[in-house]
Formats: C-alpha cells, sequence, structure tokens
C-alpha cells in the first residue's frame, strides 16, 4: 500500500509537469486548430533558460536563498520562452493561417527541428547537470515525498487557478474563448484576433517554461533533446484529455504521470511509454475526441 | 405533366413506419410515418426545425433512428430494413441516393471524375477488385468505356457537357447542384432523395432543376425532396408530407396539403387555440 | 506601379529601418541567453558558463539586417513583380513549352539508368563510391518512402505520421529471417512488403474512423510502440546493439557480392576487387523499386480504388452516400503505402547490413512527411524533387570542407545539416504552402487533359 501511494506521489509529480505542458498543446490547437509540434522544444528551451540563469545566478551570489533562485529561474524562463514561442508565431504559423491545413504541420515540424538543433550548436551535445537544489525530504511513514515533489505540485497548482483565472474571467479570457468558437465572427465583433492568439502562445510557453524549469530541478539535468519525449508526451495528454479542453489536458497529464510511474513501478520500466501510447490507442479508439472533448459531431 | 413511357405503379417504395429520432433529450422525430410512392416525387416539407433532414439522414443511413422502421422495396421486390443497413450500403445495395443541404461535391476532382466516383461499386466489381484491371482485363476495359458513357448521358442531362474537364470546385453554384444530382443519379439509384436542392437558384437555373428532376423521374426513379420554396414543391411534386416537430401534420396531394388549416397555421405561425379554431371552422364548412 | 510600393522610398526606408530596429532588440533578447551564453564542463566536470558577445553580436545583427532587407528591399520588389504579373496577364499558360520541359520525366529516367556510369566515368571507382551510395540510393530511398507516404496522405488524405512503422517492420522482417533462416533477398523482399501491408492492416483497422489530428497522433503513437518493442524485445532483435551481418542481395542467384564466394560478380567477370560494383547495383535495385512504385501509383489513380482515395480526401460523407465503403477504401491505402514503406525497409537493411531502432525514430517519420507536404501532395515529380533538394542538399553539408577554412577547423559542417533541413522546410512552405507542384493532373477526360489548379484540392481530415 505504502508503495502505491510512493508510486501515486511520483506519478502526480510527473503528471503536472506533463498537464503543464498539454496546456500549451491544446490552446493553440483550440484557438488555430494546429498540432504545434514546437511545443515540446519549447518545454526545453525554458529548461535551458532555466540552467544558464542557475549558472550565472550561483556563480555571482553564491549564497543566494534557493526559493528567490528558482522563482528567478522561472520567471526568466518564461519571458525567454515567451519571447520565442511569439516570435515563432509570427515568422512561422502566421503567414500561413487559413492556408493549407498542413503547410503550418510542417513548418512547426521543423521548427522544432530547428530549436533542438539549435540548441545542440549553440550548448553542446552533451548533457547538462546541476549540483541538486532542493533536498529536504519528508518521512510519512514508510512514504518518502520530496520538498521539489511537493514543490512541483504546488506551483502546477497555483498556475493552474491563475490560468483557469485568466481564461474563464477576464476579458483577454473571453476574447480567447470567442476567437477559439468563429475567428471570423470575433474579428467581427472588434476582438484583435492577431493579439489573442499571440497572447495564447506567449502563455502557452509561459507554462511550459515553469514546466521545464521544474523539469530541471526534478532530474537535475538538460539537453537539447528533453523536447521531444516529454513533448510527446504531453501531446498525448492533451489528445487523451479530449484537445482543445482546458481541464482535460490536465486530467490528461495526471493520468500519463501515473500510468506511467505506476507501469514502471509494476511492471516493466522498459516498456512504460508503450503502455502509455497503448492506452493512449484504446481510449481514443473507443472514445475518438479524447476524455473530456467535446463529441465531435458529422454535420450531413 | 407527361409520364414518358414507364408504366405508373402505385407500389411503395419507401415506408417509414413509426420513426423516431431523439438527440440527448430533445425529440426531434417523433412517430412518424409515410409512405413514398414509385415512381413519383414526394416532397417533405414543413418550417425549419422541423425534423426533415434528420428524416433524410435516417434514411440514407448517417443516423441510426432511435425507434421505426424504414422499408425499402426495390423493382425486383427485394426488401431492405434500411436501419439495418451501414450508410454505404443504402446506396450500394438498396439504390438509394442523396444530395445534400450544403452541395459535397469532390472539388478538387474533375467534374467527369466525380461522375466516375459515383459508379465506384460497378467499376470495382468490374476491375476484379483492381487486380483483373491492373492486369488490362478486356472486361474492365468494356466496364471503363460504359461508366463514361453513363457520365456522358447524365452531364449532357444536366447540361454540364462543356465543363467536364473543369474542376467541380470552378462551376457556379447552379451548376454544382446539377453535377451533385448527376452525380448521385450514376449510383443508379431506384429512390434519389434531395436535401433542398432549389436552395439558393435563381429563377432561370430553378427552371432547369425542374425539368432535370422531370427527365428523372420519367426514367422511372422514384425522388423524396425536401424544399424550402413552396412554388417548386407545389409544381413539380405528385405528393406532399408536411412536418412540424418532428411529427406529421398533413400528407396527401399538392393540392389538398395547400389547403390544409394546420399547414396554413404551421406556416403563418398562428397560435394553438386559433388553430383549433380554423380547424372548427373547417369542420363546419365541411358539414354544410 | 504606386510610389509607396517604389524601392527607396523614404517611407519604406523609413518603416525597413523601424522594423530592422525592432528585430535587433527582439533577437538580442531571444539569443541573449542561449547565444551571448555558453555552457561547458570544465575539467572537474563541472557546469560553468563563459560570454560570447561577439556571436551574440553576429546573430542580432544578421536578424536587424536581414529584416531591414526584406522589408525595405525583398518585399517591395516581388510586389512589384507580382504586380507587373497581374497587369501583363502572364496568367494563361505558355503553350510553347520547352524541349526539356515536354520531355523532363524522360531526360530524368534516362539520367538515372546513366548515371552510375556517369559518376564511374568521371570520379572513378573509389570517388563513386560516394556518389552512388550516399547520392544516389540514399536520395532514391527517400524519394520511395516519400511516394509510399504519398498514397496514404496525397492521396487518400489520412495524416499518417508514423509511417517510419513500417520501414521497419520490412527492416527487420528482411533483417531477422535472413539472420535465423537465410532466406535470400529476392524471396524476402516482397515478403517484407507484405508483412509491412499486413501490418498497416492490422494497426490500421482499429484506428482509420478516427479523424484528422486524431488519427496522427495515433499513427505516431503507433510509429513510437514498434520502435520502443524494437529496443525492449532484445531476445529477439538484440535491442539497441541492432541486428548486423545482414545478407547482402545477390544477382538473382547467378552472382553473388560477398568476397570468396564461388560465383562472385567481380571474379566472374574478371573485375578487379571494388565494393562499387556491388552499390551500383543496390542503385538499379532500389530505381527498380522506386519506379515500381511510381508505376503502381499511376496505374492505382486511374483505377476505382485509387478514385475512391482520392475523392475520400475530398469528402468522406460524400463518399458514403455513394456507396463507397469508406473503412476497406482507407485501409487499402493504409496498406498500400505500408508495403512500399516494407520494401523500402528490406532494401534499406540489405544496403546497411546493419539495423537498429536508431533508424526509425519519428525524425524519420517527420522528414518523409515532410519531403511529401514540400514536394505537393499526390504529385510524384513534386515529391522527388523535393527528396532531391531535402535529402541531397542535406548530404551536399557533409562535404563542404572548405567551409572549414572559412569557419576555422572545429567547424563541422554535419552539425548543422538538420539545423538547415528545418530552416529549409519552414522556407519552403512559407513560400509554397501547397508544395513545389502544387497542381493535380486530372485521371480522366472528355477533350482535354487540364491540371487541377491547388486551390480546389483539399487535403483531407482523415
Amino acid at each position: 500500500m505504502e508503495y502505491f501511494i510512493q508510486q501515486l506521489i511520483n506519478g502526480l509529480t510527473l503528471g503536472s509537469i506533463y498537464g503543464l505542458v498539454a496546456i500549451g498543446y491544446t490552446m493553440v490547437y483550440g484557438i488555430i486548430g494546429m498540432i504545434n509540434f514546437a511545443h515540446g522544444d519549447i518545454f526545453m528551451l525554458g529548461g535551458f533558460a532555466a540552467l544558464i540563469v542557475f549558472l550565472i545566478a550561483t556563480s555571482f551570489f553564491a549564497g543566494i536563498p534557493v526559493a528567490l533562485l528558482l522563482l528567478l529561474m522561472l520567471l526568466v524562463g518564461m519571458l525567454m520562452t515567451g519571447l520565442w514561442n511569439w516570435t515563432i508565431e509570427r515568422v512561422a504559423y502566421r503567414p500561413l493561417r487559413g492556408s493549407f491545413r498542413l503547410a503550418p504541420l510542417i513548418t512547426a515540424i521543423g521548427m522544432s527541428i530547428v530549436l533542438s538543433n539549435f540548441i545542440q550548436v549553440t550548448q553542446g551535445p552533451r548533457n547538462k547537470p546541476i549540483p541538486p537544489m532542493v533536498t529536504d525530504v519528508f518521512h510519512l511513514g514508510a512514504i518518502t515525498v520530496s520538498l521539489k515533489q511537493v514543490l512541483i505540485v504546488v506551483i502546477t497548482a497555483v498556475l493552474l487557478f491563475a490560468f483557469w483565472y485568466i481564461v474563464n474571467k477576464t476579458p483577454l479570457g473571453r476574447a480567447q474563448r470567442a476567437t477559439e468558437q468563429d475567428r471570423k465572427m470575433a474579428a467581427l465583433l472588434g476582438v484583435d484576433v492577431d493579439r489573442t492568439i499571440s497572447i495564447t502562445f506567449i502563455m502557452g510557453a509561459a507554462l511550459a517554461a515553469v514546466a521545464g524549469g521544474m523539469y530541471l530541478m526534478y532530474y537535475g539535468v538538460a539537453s537539447f533533446n528533453d523536447g521531444f519525449i516529454p513533448g510527446v508526451k504531453a501531446f498525448t495528454a492533451a489528445v487523451l484529455g479530449g484537445i482543445g479542453s482546458l481541464p482535460g489536458a490536465v486530467l490528461g497529464g495526471l493520468l500519463i504521470g501515473l500510468i506511467e510511474s505506476l507501469w514502471s513501478a509494476y511492471f516493466s520500466i522498459a516498456y512504460k511509454d508503450v503502455a502509455t501510447f497503448a492506452i493512449l490507442a484504446f481510449v481514443l479508439i473507443f472514445k475518438p475526441t479524447g476524455i473530456l472533448g467535446r463529441p465531435e459531431v458529422e454535420k450531413v | 405533366m407527361a409520364l414518358g413511357t414507364t408504366t405508373m405503379t402505385n407500389d411503395t417504395i419507401l415506408k417509414v413506419e413509426h420513426l423516431s429520432m431523439k438527440f440527448g433529450g430533445l425529440m426531434a422525430i417523433n412517430d412518424l410515418s409515410l409512405e413514398a410512392r414509385r415512381g413519383e416525387i414526394t416532397a417533405l416539407i414543413g418550417p425549419n426545425g422541423a425534423g426533415k433532414t434528420t428524416v433524410f439522414n435516417c434514411i440514407t443511413g448517417f443516423y441510426k433512428p432511435t425507434m421505426g422502421m424504414l422499408t425499402l422495396q426495390r423493382r425486383d421486390g427485394k426488401e431492405f430494413l434500411l436501419e439495418r443497413l451501414r450508410d454505404f450500403e443504402i446506396p450500394k445495395l438498396a439504390g438509394v441516393a442523396r444530395t445534400f443541404q450544403n452541395i459535397r461535391l469532390f472539388s478538387g476532382l474533375t467534374v467527369l471524375e466525380n461522375l466516375l466516383v459515383a459508379q465506384h461499386n460497378a467499376l470495382m466489381k468490374a476491375s476484379g477488385y483492381t487486380l483483373l484491371g491492373l492486369l488490362g482485363f478486356p472486361t474492365y476495359r468494356r466496364a471503363v468505356d460504359a461508366s463514361i458513357e453513363k457520365a456522358k448521358y447524365w452531364l449532357d442531362k444536366a447540361d454540364l457537357t462543356d465543363r467536364a474537364d473543369d474542376p467541380a470546385g470552378d462551376l457556379p453554384y447552379g451548376a454544382q447542384r446539377r453535377l451533385e444530382i448527376a452525380r448521385a443519379m450514376c449510383t443508379n439509384p431506384e429512390l434519389l432523395c434531395l436535401d433542398e436542392p432549389a436552395a439558393g437558384l435563381n429563377p432561370r437555373e430553378s427552371a432547369a432543376l425542374n425539368t432535370l428532376l422531370h427527365q428523372i423521374r420519367d426514367e422511372g426513379v422514384s425522388i423524396l425532396l425536401i424544399e424550402h420554396d413552396m412554388s417548386v414543391v407545389m409544381q413539380i411534386s405528385d405528393h406532399v408530407v408536411v412536418l412540424e416537430y418532428g411529427q406529421k401534420i398533413s400528407d396527401g396531394s399538392p393540392d389538398h396539403v395547400k389547403n390544409d388549416p394546420r399547414v396554413i397555421a404551421a406556416y403563418l405561425g398562428v397560435e394553438d387555440d386559433e388553430v383549433e379554431e380554423v380547424i372548427a371552422i373547417e369542420l363546419e364548412g365541411g358539414n354544410h | 506601379m504606386t510610389a509607396s510600393t517604389e524601392t527607396g522610398h523614404p517611407n519604406v526606408l523609413a518603416k525597413a529601418v523601424r522594423e530592422g530596429l525592432f528585430a535587433g532588440v527582439i533577437s538580442f533578447f531571444m539569443f541573449l541567453l542561449f547565444v551571448g551564453i555558453e555552457t561547458y564542463q570544465d575539467i572537474n566536470n563541472a557546469l560553468v558558463w563563459r560570454t560570447r558577445w561577439g556571436l551574440l553580436a553576429i546573430f542580432v545583427a544578421v536578424a536587424a539586417v536581414g529584416r531591414f532587407l526584406t522589408v525595405g528591399f525583398i518585399k517591395p520588389h516581388l510586389d512589384q513583380r507580382k504586380l507587373a504579373k497581374a497587369k501583363s496577364g502572364v496568367l494563361e499558360i505558355s503553350e510553347s513549352k520547352s524541349f526539356f520541359h515536354r520531355h523532363f520525366l524522360k531526360i530524368a529516367l534516362i539520367f538515372l539508368v546513366l548515371y552510375p556510369f556517369l559518376s564511374l566515368m568521371i570520379v572513378g571507382k573509389q570517388g563513386s563510391l560516394k556518389y552512388v551510395d550516399n547520392f544516389g540510393i540514399q536520395i532514391l530511398i527517400y524519394v520511395m518512402l516519400a511516394w509510399g507516404l504519398n498514397i496514404v496522405v496525397g492521396l487518400a488524405g489520412l495524416l499518417d505520421l508514423g509511417y517510419v512503422a513500417f520501414y521497419a517492420v520490412g527492416a527487420y522482417s528482411y533483417a531477422l529471417l535472413s539472420s535465423y533462416f537465410g532466406f535470400s533477398f529476392w524471396l524476402l523482399l516482397p515478403m517484407s512488403g507484405i508483412l509491412a501491408a499486413l501490418w498497416g492492416v492490422i494497426l490500421g483497422f482499429p484506428v482509420l474512423r478516427l479523424r484528422g489530428d486524431y488519427l496522427a497522433i495515433v499513427t505516431l503513437a503507433f510509429g513510437e510502440i514498434i520502435r520502443l518493442v524494437l529496443i525492449n524485445w532484445t531476445d529477439v532483435t538484440k535491442g539497441t546493439f541492432g541486428i548486423s551481418g545482414i545478407a547482402k542481395a545477390s544477382f538473382f542467384g547467378i552472382w553473388s557480392f560477398d568476397t570468396g564466394t564461388a560465383n562472385n560478380f567481380v571474379r566472374a567477370w574478371g573485375l578487379s576487387a571494388s565494393s562499387v560494383y556491388y552499390k551500383v547495383f543496390l542503385f538499379y535495385i532500389i530505381l527498380a523499386l522506386c519506379m515500381l512504385t511510381a508505376y503502381v501509383t499511376i496505374q492505382l489513380r486511374r483505377m476505382p480504388i485509387g478514385r475512391a482515395w482520392e475523392a475520400l480526401r475530398e469528402d468522406e460523407i460524400a463518399c458514403r452516400s455513394l456507396g463507397i465503403n469508406t473503412v476497406t477504401t482507407k485501409l487499402t491505402a493504409f496498406a498500400t503505402g505500408a508495403m512500399f514503406g516494407g520494401f523500402a525497409g528490406a532494401f534499406f537493411a540489405t544496403r546497411q547490413g546493419f539495423v537498429s531502432p536508431e533508424s526509425f525514430v519519428f525524425l524519420e517519420s517527420a522528414v518523409i512527411l515532410a519531403i511529401v507536404v514540400l514536394g505537393g501532395m499526390g504529385s510524384l515529380t513534386g515529391i522527388a524533387i523535393a527528396a532531391m533538394v531535402m535529402v541531397g542538399g542535406t548530404e551536399v553539408l557533409r562535404e563542404m570542407s572548405f567551409l572549414k577554412v572559412v569557419f576555422g577547423p572545429d567547424f563541422t559542417p554535419e552539425l548543422y545539416r538538420m539545423l538547415l533541413f528545418g530552416l529549409a522546410m519552414i522556407i519552403v512552405m512559407l513560400f509554397k504552402p501547397r508544395g513545389f507542384v502544387g497542381s493535380r493532373e486530372p485521371t480522366a477526360f472528355l477533350k482535354e487533359r487540364r491540371a487541377v489548379s491547388g486551390s480546389f484540392t483539399k487535403e483531407g481530415h482523415g
């Protein structure tokens, strides 16, 4: 039982990270109907930004409080990836909006290749390890909970609340939802669609950056390759939850995290990704629009 | 209207019995029964949201009805229960073809190709499910020639011969409507279901459409159509069924329906008690 | 030509300066951390950093100047040209195409058939290895894969992000069956194709009712599952070590290319020993496989099944209303595409003599899909050109050792291969969203065959 709860906690941690990244996929898909393949690499950029801030900050201020350091890493990461994603949308996606559906998908795949290779070229192909930042551990009976796990879950929860508030309670969120429903109509009613889409990309990137920073803190290593596997898993999470649905993205993320850690714990660690993908396929076969996705009505 | 050389039979081609369709809590069609007779043009009319397209989608297999029986009898006497067939089997086995309210052409294929795709099942069989065709068997070549002849025939009827090699998406609206009908006819249907074929047509195109529909009927194909344009309905249909809120409120010849107070009420939107008044007056009038 | 579009107009220039500066500022912040700072491990293996302000300055300058030139000169120039074109009405297709244009396909085919000999003649045996193998065979493999995927994506409009799975099935089928049972290449080539097609049906059947992006993600998942199984099922596949020593293809059993055998090709013909003969032989095999793919695709497009694929891409609901069984139609497209992937895989295994899961990563699927879309979905010629430009282009980069003179001895052009590949993908799409060849050849005609403009064709949603 303790073992199970332990795995549950590990899964929850991992799932939080996937969920944060999944929101970026689902938001962009919701608003412009495009799979932003480069989003996983935005997550990776966020991790690298955090890594570089960590190195600079610790070399200038040796005794910097961990909380401040972490805040700095995440904030700079958010700004950095926000700027990158804004530029990417402007340069590679916006000119293709409303054209051939596969064109933006291909530029997104191209962008993903560019981003990971850009980091490989500028920062080198080797793994970048950092010394552990947060080492505290709590023992609750036989269950071990590390402070970094608590931090990840708490930060995720706070961000999700803030995010939920923005989307549901602010004029910006209303503009986003309107654009999602009907872009032309929203534009006719005075919503600045371009700006709304830009902000959506920035918001998605910021969440991914936080996820990237926490991923770095959790595993203590960053690599130019980090975008792909977590990216695919987060995308899987978004689809599993029902792409376009925000609660769905979070739910999907948590589910993927749980499946992964429970499968590794009870079956075989080697096949954990196979399990994730197989469950995705099963869910989609029986519920083709994901768990919380709106069923697609075939309009005849 | 001349009926040509085909014999007008009075047997039923389509029988809808106790059809109900529920979407969540909404009863889109409630216990509807109707018949379409062979060789006739049957019109299904009613105000917006009356459930006409839903009936169509049940007949053509795009929806599975919640309840009810849809029986189609082919000329050779074979009967098909449409609600038990899969959507693509309805045109293939039961010989029911349809068009759509918002035109669905293969816009990137040429007009001719659109008509050839419609003959898919016949050509597929002739090509030995592709294998014999790949080897260039003469039976397949003959089938291809025949399919082009048939396409030409319907191109001519639909007045589209000049545009045969143009992409379907390039045609003007009226021509697209006619092409969609021609394409449906290329499947060799016995019952043709048309969903608002005259919508958005100008008077000239509308007249051309009427001629085309009469020609189709004269070939012995029965037609079931949804239409808003009353003038079209009254001009071309032999039999009219009126729906309101998913229920049948009138059924009969165009003249009968035109004078049915319930229909008038449904179209003019009179209050319920007024309808009863109207009916009462009507009944009184009948008694005199 | 209005004054505002004229090059060098003060308004345009002012705007260009503004936009250039803006781009400079943006790129300064974008590259500040990633280019301005370099992270590396010191002697103690601890991660440290140093600044690279010079490189950052170059990046910023390139961005600013590039934006300035684009806004100030290139864009007005392009607009002007477009305007001039619209005015002079060059829209009608020129009737008198050049000789080269009309016979392009024949010329290309003759060139391909002669290519190994030309290369042998010009650069000799040793030099030809590179040209026949790295360029010829490498490009043709991608041509074949892209033509195979084209059936699924370009014709039937089904977005498949896991095509590499079938390539892997073909390669491993050959590798395993030949090393365990010793079957020959010529027996296993069709078998690999059939096995891959079978997998196409098995994987396709449950998922083909999914639409659009859901189908895309499930195919991606299947691609990853197959790769992960190959990695982890070590008893059979030897995991990440891969299978090596895969048998070479023989000349239809008559001559062998294994050294030391009695019927060795080189010995039988009294040639001096060189591996180039085998490469030339492989070149012709893959060329023949490509031709087979093209022939089958062209024939199938004219058959009812091929027309149904294209109709499916245009409108699935209309297909069903015409009595077309969309499930079997999709499955045949999936299986046919998979079969060609399987052929290519078997060829790949015999050419490399080694297969490992490394060769079947998602990136490969992405590259193949990119070639299909960049070439123009459905167009065999366009796709072949795209494969040549994209694969050939990145191969050329390996050869550019002269760049070391410019950028210093530490410069490894290979490192930039995928970076440039990705950039090229983006740039081509931005300028030609429908690919190199955007139009579609009709499969039947009454009076004249006219290409259908890309603006009418749909890209499918399933």
